[in-house]
């Protein structure tokens, strides 16, 4: 956090506002958030092993959630976008044609990154079925979309409460330039910092991956610290928690003093919350440091360094200018813009900012942090 | 020191917890020997170490706050000139599992502080702790002590069972409602589920850091279930929540209920308005770095002067030094967080003789 930063730069006009056609094609956007969908189980069910494939078939996927779906029944039809359902059939996000026509090429975007939900060997109760549909659903990416496509890159997609099995899939993906990341969901069975997880850190730490931590998972407890919330409002609304649950985890547990070369980056909860989240943690860390000694810097030093936050769901107050501000003390280099396409509660790249934000800043978090984050050789 | 704190009103200041054989001299026959033949020697949650640092300002521990009750913080009052003090007493009645127990405590947990405290000196109210197992049972307890007007607010924890603006607590909004209570909701857990929805944090420092968390859900419970809409007249005070995360959380819940509103029908209006005539919350701790031009920008974020309470958080360190606000503030600004705001808020401090 840049505590000595201006605050509030004055705002600019709506100059910089890009919104007719011909200037979209001027940033080389890259989007942090990108969902594909297989027009059904069998374009996954493929690459499964017969063993795997039978226990789909007769079983199922059972996750954490003990829904087959979201036990939060969305706005829309499978969160998306009405105008994103193929003509041809299919569910939105499984259709390439649709998605270059519809995003990539509307909006000049130079790389989608990919994030797989769903049914994709996250959240599963059986751990060795768990890491089978996360190994396809990775190769499920590659034959679907990043190999037809070589603007869309992918993350790898790990079966996180299984260490080994994670870093199994994180050595065997890693040479494939097409994954950008590695993918992980912020709600898990421990919080995200602690010790069972860091094998995949260090995987990843080791093949210069940053790791993305998507809302959604579950870990097998009630969505909050107090149970159930009644409306799909206040699920999506309480994302932010999930993932401010994360970042302190990450950081009280020592995650960037033993990774030195970690970076993370949360993905789809917004980033207002940031900010607050980073002087509540330098607060009781300074009341506390003799309980966490192994960090040797603030919380928000670490943070300052290790942490990039999504832009999607961008805020939006009343006065413009607060989220400005907010940009400003997460710093404009921590920023990337994500979009969620296709889902319903997508962020236009051109649309999503409030006017005023400095045009240099809304370059970095539209074209330029992502160059600096995700391994995109 | 100056005197700026002359006639404030102190939102939040916490008795020595007292042992459970304390409280069982205010209970009945049964429940007296039920304390001593189960062997409830203590009954003490995780949320504050005795002999942590956040537990006890070291300056206050040396002033014997820890074991002479009343003693340090009738000095406190003195010293500083407040008006009044709320006493919230952090005893786990909300951990128990057995209603009855929690029933049976939390009556002789107000009458114990009634007795010890509130007798002793006009200046100190209640808050009374209510068995939240049984919202009937907590709506029973806020009429027993419906007609005592030294109890100005009923009390409950950031984190329990279920979010708090489910309809199945609304027995406890009405009574609270009927008779002016003010709700407060204070940092801590039942601990009966883990403290996050990705499991339990290693560390006290993350544990406390994550009350926070528990505020944003109750906060958009209570909106969402429409609390406000059923009960006009109620105030909810966040107490020791932080304060600072909560404009970019309304930001982000007004835009999900523009998104997704019809889900929620009966909000007539955004969540905005809501926070504005019904939340309040106490100011410490502040979260935010100790600069006068963050702290101008966070007052502008809240958008009212309306909202925020004095509190000391006595005896726990949430401060240092006598500073009891954050740098910067307006002297308008001032006298409307120690003394306007909290009269506006609890309408039963007005009702005292």
């Amino acid at each position: 956090m840049m505590l000595d930063a201006p605050l509030t730069p004055t705002l600019d006009t709506d100059a910089d506002r890009d919104t007719g056609a011909p200037a979209q094609a001027r940033l080389r956007i890259i989007d942090g958030d990108v969902h594909p969908a297989a027009r059904s189980m069998a374009d996954v069910k493929q690459f499964l092993a017969p063993r795997w494939r039978e226990h789909l078939e007769v079983y199922g996927s059972r996750r954490k959630l003990g829904m087959g779906y979201e036990p939060y029944p969305k706005s829309a039809p499978r969160a998306c976008r009405r105008d994103a359902w193929p003509e041809g059939g299919g569910n939105p996000g499984s259709d390439l044609d649709l998605i270059r026509k519809q995003y990539l090429d509307a909006y000049g975007i130079e790389y989608g990154i990919l994030g797989p939900l769903g049914v994709s060997g996250q959240s599963e109760l059986n751990q060795e079925f768990s890491a089978a549909l996360a190994s396809a659903t990775n190769d499920w990416q590659r034959e679907y979309f990043t190999k037809p496509e070589p603007r869309l890159r992918s993350g790898i997609v790990v079966p996180s409460e299984h260490a080994e099995a994670s870093v199994a899939e994180i050595e065997r993906c890693a040479d494939d330039p097409a994954f950008a990341q590695v993918f992980m969901l912020t709600r898990t069975s421990e919080p995200l910092g602690n010790r069972r997880y860091w094998p995949i850190y260090a995987a990843a730490e080791r093949h210069g991956l940053p790791v993305g931590m998507h809302v959604f998972g579950s870990g097998g407890h009630p969505y909050t610290g107090t149970g159930w919330p009644s409306y799909y409002v206040e699920e999506g609304t309480g994302h932010s928690t999930s993932c401010q649950a994360a970042v302190s985890s990450l950081v009280m547990e020592g995650v960037f003093e033993r990774f030195p070369r970690l970076k993370v980056v949360m993905i789809e909860g917004g980033f207002g919350w940031l900010p607050a989240l980073t002087w509540r943690l330098d607060k009781v860390f300074e009341r506390m440091r003799d309980e966490v000694p192994h960090l040797k810097k603030r919380p928000s030093e670490y943070i300052r360094q290790h942490i990039w936050v999504t832009t999607q769901p961008m805020e939006e107050p009343d006065d413009r200018r607060h989220l400005i501000d907010t940009m400003e003390w997460i710093g404009w280099d921590r920023l990337l813009f994500a979009s969620d396409y296709p889902h319903w509660d997508f962020d236009d790249p051109f649309r999503a900012f409030p006017a005023g934000v400095p045009a240099e800043g809304k370059r970095q978090i539209l074209a330029g942090n992502g160059r600096a984050v995700y391994r995109l050789g | 020191m100056s005197d700026i704190y002359k006639g404030a009103i102190d939102c939040d200041l916490h008795p020595r917890v007292p042992t459970p054989r304390a409280i069982s001299q205010y209970m009945d026959d049964h429940w007296r020997d039920t304390v001593d033949l189960r062997g409830i020697e203590t009954w003490d949650s995780i949320s504050y170490p005795p002999n942590a640092p956040l537990t006890l300002r070291p300056d206050w521990r040396k002033l014997g706050a820890d074991t002479e009750p009343g003693k340090a913080a009738k000095e406190t009052l003195d010293r500083f000139g407040f008006a009044h003090a709320i006493c919230n007493s952090l005893f786990a009645v909300q951990a128990f599992r057995d209603e009855n127990l929690a029933a049976a405590f939390a009556s002789a947990l107000n009458d114990w502080l009634a007795a010890e405290w509130l007798a002793k000196d006009p200046r100190l109210k209640g808050s009374a702790v209510l068995p939240i197992q049984s919202p009937e049972r907590a709506a029973e307890e806020i009429e027993r002590l419906s007609s005592d007007k030294r109890f100005v607010q009923v009390l409950m924890l950031a984190m329990g069972e279920h979010p708090l603006g489910k309809s199945m607590y609304w027995p406890i909004y009405a009574a609270a409602e009927r008779h002016g209570f003010t709700v407060g909701i204070h940092a801590g857990s039942s601990y009966h589920h883990a403290l996050t929805g990705s499991g339990w944090p290693t560390y006290y420092a993350e544990d406390y850091a994550s009350q926070s968390l528990g505020f944003h859900t109750q906060l958009g419970s209570f909106i969402c279930e429409g609390v406000f809409v059923k009960y006009p007249r109620l105030k909810v005070v966040l107490i020791e929540s932080g304060v600072t995360w909560l404009p970019s959380y309304l930001w982000r819940l007004s835009k999900f209920w523009r998104g997704v509103r019809n889900e929620v029908p009966w909000l007539d209006r955004s969540p905005e308005e809501f926070v504005r005539d019904h939340i309040r919350l106490t100011i410490q701790p502040f979260d935010a770095p100790p600069s006068a031009a963050h702290i101008g920008r966070i007052m502008d974020q809240l958008q009212s002067d309306e909202m925020l309470l004095f509190s000391t958080d006595f005896p726990h360190w949430q401060f240092d030094g006598e500073e009891m606000l954050p740098a910067g503030l307006s002297p308008e600004l001032v006298r409307k967080i120690l003394i306007d705001n909290p009269l506006a808020t609890y309408p039963r401090l007005g009702r005292q003789t």
